[in-house]
């Protein structure tokens, strides 16, 4: 292990940051980022099982037989899915309910099979569990983000919370004339403002 | 009646790829060439069929009678990469022509999220089980019709010159949302 801790932490805050240098895990990406509330719940949400499954694989490394890997991985995903589901059906539901299929899907998402496979199964406890907070605070940041263009441009302002406390509210941000254009928040305007997006981080040059 | 709206519902109004945003990576990953975005195609066609009824009756008729609907995650990724493993002994058995054309997508669908999507729209929409076979295959097919085209307009775009901060993902990503664009027309029909 010659990279840091902090080194493992930050590289998924910016170099790897997913899913604009990592194309991975678009379909949450696209699908959830109506407004910034859904981006931030989401990607907590995945941060979440992240983290815990990257301990937990990473601490089953030397059990876990190589030919059924990729099976044991997805188990132990799916178990950190059914109680993140579990516990956002108890307190948060109506987050639930705007994410819908997006929270079961995190099984399938590719940024959390690609950890374990990529980091988690070589490498000890720590620095798994660091790898895991920095990837999924990236993504949550890079789905904020996303969700608060794309919620700014169709509704001109921002409303909502981040589960239940830190509520923010801004509105009119373009002054009261401002005509809402819908078109940002609907399907088509999901994939233009993610393209645009990877644009603007292409203009900057990663080093 | 009802199963002709469904199906256009599913192949048009809702488009998995489109208005649903599932099972986008490897509608990116495979959409460089026409014979692989077929390719992606056929496959994704074969099992989300088969996965969306055989899940269904997983459901139907085990999770629900033992009250186990909260294992519907874990239970339904394990239906879908074991079937996706069986159908792929299976057709490299008995029809290897088919397997030949199909054989190297086959693994990449069962982290296919549309697959899994699916399987979970079906539940979540109480379908019957005629409903949820009928919409699997028009969710299906709206994925294949969606990836040919796309994979047409993008040999062209690979061909253009596109500045250099659009290239590839980002271009293709514009690209997606102008077809998506075409399909939001469809939005008034059901």
């Amino acid at each position: 292990m010659a990279k840091s801790l902090a080194a493992e932490f930050t590289k998924g805050l910016w170099k790897e940051i997913p899913p604009f240098r990592l194309v991975l895990g678009l379909c949450p990406t696209l699908g959830v980022t109506t407004s910034m509330k859904n981006g931030i719940g989401m990607g907590l949400a995945t941060t979440f099982v992240l983290v815990c499954a990257n301990i937990l694989i990473s601490a089953l490394r030397k059990v876990i037989p190589g030919k059924v890997r990729i099976a044991c991985f997805i188990i132990i995903i799916a178990t950190f899915v059914i109680i993140v589901e579990l516990t956002m059906q108890a307190f948060a539901y109506t987050l639930y309910l705007d994410l819908g299929v997006f929270i079961p899907l995190i099984v399938v998402n590719c940024i959390v099979l690609g950890r374990a496979e990529a980091f988690a199964s070589k490498n000890s406890i720590i620095p798994s569990a660091a790898d895991g907070l920095g990837i999924g605070l990236g993504f949550t940041l890079a789905l904020a983000s996303l969700g608060a263009v794309r919620e700014l441009l169709g509704t001109g302002g921002l409303k909502g919370d981040v589960f239940g406390m830190l509520p923010y509210d801004i509105s009119n941000i373009f002054g009261a004339s401002y005509e809402p254009f819908a078109f940002a928040v609907q399907a088509p305007g999901a994939f233009i403002a993610l393209g645009l997006m990877l644009c603007l981080m292409n203009l900057i040059p990663s080093k | 009646m009802e199963y002709f709206e469904l199906i256009v519902a599913t192949i048009f109004v809702n488009n998995i790829l489109l208005a649903q945003f599932l099972g986008n990576c490897p509608f990116l990953g495979t959409s460089k060439k026409m014979e692989t975005a077929i390719g992606m195609a056929m496959a994704v066609i074969f099992v989300l069929v088969l996965a969306g009824v055989i899940t269904w009756i997983v459901y139907a008729w085990l999770l629900v009678p033992y009250k186990l609907e909260f294992l519907r995650t874990i239970a339904f990724i394990l239906v879908i990469a074991s079937l996706v493993q069986f159908v792929e002994m299976f057709l490299k058995k008995s029809i290897p022509a088919l397997y030949a054309g199909l054989g190297i997508f086959l693994p990449l669908i069962t982290t296919n999220c549309a697959v899994f999507g699916v399987c979970v729209l079906n539940i979540d929409k109480e379908f019957t089980f005629m409903q949820s076979l009928v919409a699997s295959f028009g969710y299906a097919a709206g994925f294949g019709l969606a990836l040919i085209l796309f994979a047409g307009v993008r040999e062209r775009t690979l061909l253009a010159r596109v500045p250099k901060a659009l290239r590839d993902t980002s271009i293709a990503l514009v690209t997606a949302g102008v077809i998506s664009l075409s399909f939001y027309a469809f939005r008034g029909m059901v």
